[in-house]
């Protein structure tokens, strides 16, 4: 029997580091204006992307970010193994509708706004495991379909709380390979779903922030790491009061992150573009890494990264019944291609 | 056969109690806490004079008309339902064009309250549901956020009509 490639409670070491041969992200308007405009591939200007639904611009997103990717790189559907892919629609039909345009072997995944990284996870253990050469993982968000499914309708007149956060509209596709060079994934850290008891479907960050923090401690205790081995430890989408959130339980646990600790909720918008607490979705954490998280460990910026995707398991029918929303978050180590 | 059960219902109890645990493991209450104390303070004032001075511009723009329908030599009563009429239409309109989100997120309350926002929460659905058909969408979602608003409104006005009609 082969050695188990566990590490710990819940760490993954990869044996043979899958490969970030590339990742493309397209984004609506709003993400475009900001501060991270210039590191998306392509930035829409119609949230219809010129089709006669929001859903339908969500999926073209999706098939569209994909397509770029392939395209890029020489590849048609037909060479990628695999496709790892989910959204926040219900029953994840976005991602379905994307794969049955692709035709490429379909994994469909839902796991919120950590449905990026859960595809990464997934996609990175496939290829250590030998079952693939090329593997895709990909995502998408809406702002309006989002708002329009969990929350009112777009031009409801609504005053929305301080702790709410914006769906980020736009859509990311990675290719992972057994060979190649770039930026590769080491670790990968499952996480496990935590229920604060927050009830509140306008506090997201709040509800995840417990599942964000359990699964750093986590890959920390279990890689015999500290904080200063990472450049940056990032989460999915906790906003800025999930953020803060995070920091104090974490230092209550005994780790200090304040030095490296970082959202992509928070970087991906400017604090005066009227987001409340950040970006949140899907897109959120696939976007910013696809762009500007890989951009900066390509140009040697940071050596290392802990990239941790958040998810709030919540459905419109469990918050009208009342129930809690717990949460999760996935971890994923990424390292700056050696430089020889 | 009784001992094999037995052993099993002790095994239950015990994973019962292993879950149990397991969810416990975040300790809920002292969560709260935390999250209060991070959590933005609401800008309650800000939000409180913003109403009122929305609130006012809307009720102010109907005293307008109002005056104007009654110096025209309309009935108090006829010019009433004619400004009502025109204010829905101007809260439909304004919903339409993408205006009346942005007063209300401005204005709170000052904006929902008035018939102008009864106007946009019927238009508003109807608007974002025409995908889905004029039947399930249009025509059923029309009412999903003003729905509640009529039927606590009727059950309301039928108890002060009660106690009118027993008690005068």
């Amino acid at each position: 029997m082969s050695q188990l490639k566990k590490i710990g409670e819940r760490t993954l070491k990869f044996s043979i580091p899958p490969v970030i041969l590339d990742a493309r992200s397209i984004v609506g308007p709003k993400e475009g204006e900001g501060p991270l405009g210039d590191t998306f591939d392509r930035v829409i200007d119609d949230m219809y992307f010129g089709e006669d639904s929001w859903e339908k611009a969500e999926r073209k997103l999706i098939e569209e970010v994909i397509k770029m990717m392939l395209e890029k790189n020489n590849l048609a559907p037909k060479d990628v193994d695999f496709l790892f892919s989910g959204d926040l629609l219900n029953q994840t039909i976005t991602s379905n509708f994307a794969a049955s345009t692709l035709g490429i072997p379909y994994l469909g995944l839902y796991g919120a706004c950590s449905t990026m990284l859960e595809g990464l996870v997934l996609a990175s253990m496939v290829i250590d495991g030998g079952f693939a050469a090329k593997v895709t993982a990909a995502t998408s968000s809406h702002y309006c379909t989002a708002e329009r499914q969990f929350r009112f309708p777009t031009e409801q007149g609504v005053q929305k709380p301080m702790t709410s956060q914006r769906t980020v509209t736009g859509a990311a596709a990675f290719l992972l390979g057994n060979e190649g060079k770039g930026p590769h994934i080491t670790h990968a850290t499952v996480g496990k779903v935590i229920d604060g008891g927050i009830k509140d479907a306008a506090n997201l960050g709040a509800a995840m922030a417990p599942a964000a923090v359990d699964t750093i401690v986590t890959h920390l205790q279990d890689t015999g790491r500290s904080v200063k081995d990472y450049d940056l430890i990032v989460t999915g989408d906790l906003g800025y009061v999930g953020h803060s959130i995070s920091l104090d339980l974490a230092s209550e646990k005994g780790f200090n992150i304040s030095g490296v600790f970082n959202d992509c909720g928070i970087l991906i918008y400017n604090p005066d573009q009227d987001t409340h607490s950040g970006g949140s979705g899907c897109a959120c954490s696939g976007v910013v890494v696809a762009g500007h998280l890989l951009d900066t460990l390509r140009k040697g910026k940071y050596k290392r990264i802990l990239v941790v995707g958040t998810g709030a398991l919540l459905s419109s029918t469990s918050i009208q019944q009342g129930e809690t929303i717990p949460g999760i978050g996935h971890g994923l180590v990424i390292e700056a291609a050696d430089p020889q | 056969m009784t001992d094999s059960n037995n052993s099993h219902e002790a095994q239950g109890k015990k994973l019962k109690s292993q879950v149990k645990q397991s969810q416990q493991q975040y300790d809920q209450q002292e969560y709260q806490t935390i999250v209060k104390k991070h959590a933005p303070k609401k800008p309650l004032l800000k939000n409180c004079a913003s109403a009122f001075f929305v609130g006012g511009i809307i009720t102010a723009i109907a005293q307008v008309f109002f005056n104007l329908f009654s110096n025209a030599g309309l009935l108090e009563r006829d010019a009433n339902t004619v400004v009502v009429i025109l204010m829905i239409f101007s809260g439909a309109f304004l919903t339409g064009i993408g205006v009346y989100d942005r007063i209300v997120k401005f204005g709170g309350a000052g904006a929902i309250v008035p018939i102008t926002g009864f106007a946009n929460s019927i238009v508003a659905p109807a608007m974002e549901f025409k995908r889905e058909g004029f039947i399930f969408g249009v025509a059923s979602k029309m009412f999903s956020i003003a729905g509640p608003v009529l039927v606590y409104g009727f059950i309301t006005s039928i108890i002060v009509g009660l106690v009118a009609f027993t008690f005068m």
